[in-house]
Order: C-alpha cells, then structure tokens, then sequence
C-alpha cells in the first residue's frame, strides 16, 4: 500500500482519559478512507491528530507519531502553520468565514501570499467550480457568506479548504447538518476529489460509510479494532466486534 | 394547575413593572433635563466661550466645555482602544481559558469597580510627582485608565462568545493565530467592539471626578495637549453651584448637551453596529 499518512504508537489524553491507545495505522495515498465506530470511540479525536487540531483544546496531550510523507508532524521544530496548510477539514456544520463569498474563497490565498488581482480571481472561481457552486453564487460573489444554504455553505468550505492546495482532506462527518441533496452534492464531490487528494471521512452513517469508503477504519473505545480495505471489512470482517456493529447490534 | 399559573402571572407583572421602572427613570431623566435646560438652550450656549461675568448671569456659551469633552473623551478612548484590543485578542484568542486569563480578568473587574474619583486622586498624584499641570494630556490619560477596563472587559466577552468554529477554520488553511485575530476574529466581533467601544466613551463622557484635578477647568477653548482643559460634566457642576437661578438654568443646558451628545454616539454606534453585522457568522 502507498501510504499517505503512518500512524505509529498514537495515544491522546484529555487531561487523565486516555481517548486513543496505541493507534497503528497507515492511510492510503489517493483513496476515501472512512473511521467509523460508535460515539464516543475516537474518531473525532484521531482525525484532529492529524493537522495538529487537538492541542487547540486545554488539557491534551499526545505522544506517539504521526508521518505525513514520512515526516512527524509532531517533530519539534515542526510549523503548525505548514502543516495545516497540507491538510483541508470540512467541518460537521459549515463555518464560513465573517466576509463575503468571495473573501471566503480569497482568504486562504491571500494568506498563503496570492495577492494580485487577477490570479486571485482565476483561482476563486477554479475552486468554486471544483467544489460545485459557481453556478448558484457567481452573480453575487461580494454577498455576504451567511446568506447561502446551508448545504452550500458546506460546499464553500470545500472550496475555501481547497485553495490553499492541501494534500490531505479531513472531514468530520461533513454531511451530518445537510439534507439528504447537498449531502449528496458533498460525497460526489469526494469522489470527484480522491483523484488529488488523499481523503479521511469519519462517518457514523454506514451506509454512507459504504458508498464512499475504498479503505475502511473500524475503532471501539479508542483502538483500532480493524483496517483495511472496504470490501473486505464490509464483506469479510475479521473481528466479531466489526461484525456485530456491521450488523448493527451497537 | 392554579397555583402555577397565578405564579406565572404574577412574575409576568412582575418583570412588567421592572421594565416600566427602567423606562420610567430614563423619561423622567430627559424629561427634567429637557424641561430645565431647554429654555436656557439656544444658539449662543453652543457657539461661544464663557464671556466676562457669565457665571454672574451674562452673556456666552459652553463651547469650550463643548470641545473639551469631545476631546477628553475621545482621546481617551482611543488610546484606552489602542491598549485595550490587544489585550482583549490576547485574552480570548490566545490566554482564554488558562489561570493567567483568570487572573488577567479579575484585575480587569477590580480596576472596573474603582470609583472614577480615585483615579482622579491617583492621577493627580502620579502629575505631582512627574511636575506636570492640570492638562487635556492629563485628563486624557486618567480617562483612559478610567474607561480601559470596561472597553477591554467588554470586548473580551464579545470574543469569547463567538464560536470557536469559526477561528478554527481559518487555522485549518493554515493561519497564524495574528491573521486569524486580526482578520477573521475582530470582522466577526465588530459590531460587539463597536458597542463596547460607545459604552467606554459614555462612561468617559460623562465622569465628572476623574478630570476635575486632573484636566482642570478653563473658560478658554483647548489650544495645547499641555493646558487645562473645560469638560462639560464639570460645566454642569460648576454652573449648579452658583446661587443664581439663570446660571442654575445654563447648567441643566449643559447637561442636555451632554446627554444628546451620548444619544448621538448611542445610536451612530447603533447604525455602525447594524452595518457591520453584515457578514457575521450567527
């Protein structure tokens, strides 16, 4: 397996509780891998590990690594910022940004230091398109943010989260706050997207998690119980504990 | 079943008749104002310095109080919002929650709580010891103290109400905390900072003891940061001291001055507010 991101002997704390024990796991390069598991299992928190988002809560603590391209992003020395920059997150409810749509698009690159006029708009409106809602915002790109569905709203974080050319898409299911078109809108784009991108989904919905996934994570109370590939977790799981939340009894 | 909705009623005239009471001060306070200094308001009391024996019932005006407040606390409040945005960034972007926070917050609401005469008295110490006079410098810095607090108090609650989603995706691209605070934090709290802001200069405004040694008083227009300074709380006090009445009048003018001054900043920072929340994020 060409693998993207290595997970190697991954523990997280909030404050005494220990959230993830011992995570092994590679993500693959270039494919949907999808963390399901009940509430309360991980997910959330093993996707934050991976663009340095936990520590912006009071009272974590990680050790172990984590190798994007073979460097530890916990390396110290390492520039939160540029490590963010790689990985895109969408959200469980969109957060535009306080500005208009198109500032919301502009914000990354302006950041990142695309300051001229004309390259700026040329790459708004490609990631607008990219992520699907050019068509509905492109005569009123100066309105305020706030003012587009929710569902698209959702579909201009992708486009903001793109712009600054990530390698890695995290999204904490992304599609939960949508009705069942814009979630539908948001998994074709995946699709679209795993082209370029290497993307990890956490998802509670099974059936979503079956639509989407190529690479399947299955955790219970902080361990990865099992990993591999889609067919084979959904069609074959190895463990009785897969089987039964498969199945549905938790 | 009775019980409870008597018990509702009866809270509901409850809060009714706190309501009324609010209200009801706010009318009678304009209303006396109104009623007092109107008659003494017109077009001289607005344009002109205080002539020779007007505090004997004769002819001029309280521009220079006028002017002088407008300077006091506007200066004020913009060096009490140069000191006091970052300290409010730093508290609800970067400190939040931590005990530094803490104890950054409860000397905030200690200083809030000291009354503006003992700014007053420290400032004038502090002048003393430096060799400086009753100034509008003085004046303005005491003022500043005055109002820092309750500016920095009051946009730090602005930034820690807004969702921490929103600083979170603008980290996600890659942002340093600065970029995130200064472009997508203060846009979402603008229309907070922006009455946080009117609330300082209010209080600013409208304190009488915290300028009285230190800004001094003066029948003169400000000329010099280095000079006393007339202020129009201090207008009302001294004109309220005379024993003749036309004089007593000219200071409910000055008060009705002073208060039509706060209800222009009030509902400019009203409509300032209105405008700015156009791209907040609820």
């Amino acid at each position: 397996m060409n693998a993207h991101v290595q997970i190697r002997n991954l523990n997280a704390f909030y404050g005494d509780n220990r959230a993830l024990k011992d995570i092994q796991l590679d993500i693959p390069r270039s494919q949907i891998t999808v963390i399901m598991g009940p509430s309360g299992c991980g997910k959330t928190t093993l996707l934050k590990c991976l663009n340095r988002f936990l520590e912006l809560n009071d009272g974590t603590r990680i050790t172990g690594q984590v190798l994007v391209d073979g460097e530890d992003i916990y390396a110290p020395g390492v520039d939160v910022t540029e490590i963010r920059k790689k990985t895109g997150l969408l959200a469980q409810r969109p957060y535009p940004l306080p500005m208009s749509i198109y500032d919301n698009v502009a914000y990354g690159l302006r950041i990142h230091g695309i300051k001229k006029g004309r390259e700026l708009e040329a790459a708004v409106r490609h990631y607008l398109e990219v992520a699907g809602l050019w068509e509905e915002v492109k005569d009123r790109l100066h309105a305020p943010a706030t003012g587009l569905s929710i569902g698209q709203q959702q579909r201009l974080c992708l486009a903001r989260g793109l712009a600054v050319e990530p390698e890695l898409l995290l999204g904490d299911e992304p599609t939960s706050a949508l009705d069942p078109i814009s979630a539908q809108h948001i998994e074709k784009r995946l699709l679209d997207l795993k082209q370029q991108y290497s993307v990890v989904l956490v998802t509670h919905i099974l059936r979503q998690a079956k639509r989407l996934a190529d690479y399947v994570i299955f955790m219970y109370l902080g361990e990865v119980v099992e990993a591999g590939p889609a067919h084979e977790v959904f069609e074959h799981p190895r463990q009785e504990r897969t089987r039964a939340y498969l199945e549905g009894q938790f | 079943m009775k019980r409870r909705q008597l018990e509702e009623g009866f809270f509901k005239v409850l809060m009714i008749l706190s309501y009324a009471l609010v209200v009801g001060i706010l009318g009678l306070i304009l209303v006396t104002v109104l009623v007092k200094g109107l008659p003494a308001l017109n077009l001289a009391m607005l344009t002109q310095t205080p002539k020779g024996g007007y505090y004997l019932g004769k002819e001029g005006g309280i521009l220079n109080a006028i002017i002088g407040s407008l300077y006091l606390a506007g200066g004020a409040t913009l060096l009490a919002l140069a000191l006091g945005l970052p300290i409010a960034i730093n508290l609800g972007a970067y400190l939040r929650k931590s005990r530094l926070a803490g104890a950054v917050r409860l000397a905030l609401d200690v200083l809030w709580g000291i009354p503006s005469i003992v700014y007053g008295a420290f400032g004038f110490t502090l002048m003393l010891a430096l060799g400086m006079r009753a100034s509008l410098l003085g004046g303005i810095l005491v003022l500043a103290l005055l109002e820092l607090p309750i500016l920095t108090r009051a946009m730090d609650e602005v930034i820690r109400m807004m969702p921490a989603e929103i600083e979170h995706a603008s980290l996600a691209m890659g942002a340093t905390r600065l970029e995130t605070a200064t472009r997508v934090v203060i846009r979402q709290t603008l229309p907070g900072i922006a009455t946080a802001i009117l609330l300082a200069f209010g209080r600013g405004i409208g304190d009488a003891a915290s300028v009285l040694f230190t800004a001094g008083y003066t029948d003169r227009l400000p000329t010099s940061l280095m000079r006393p300074v007339a202020s129009l709380p201090l207008a009302v006090f001294f004109q309220l001291g005379t024993p003749f009445p036309e004089v007593q009048q000219r200071a409910y003018a000055a008060a009705l001055v002073l208060t039509v001054i706060v209800l222009i900043v009030s509902l400019g920072s009203r409509w300032l507010a209105g405008r700015l929340s156009r791209f907040v994020i609820r």
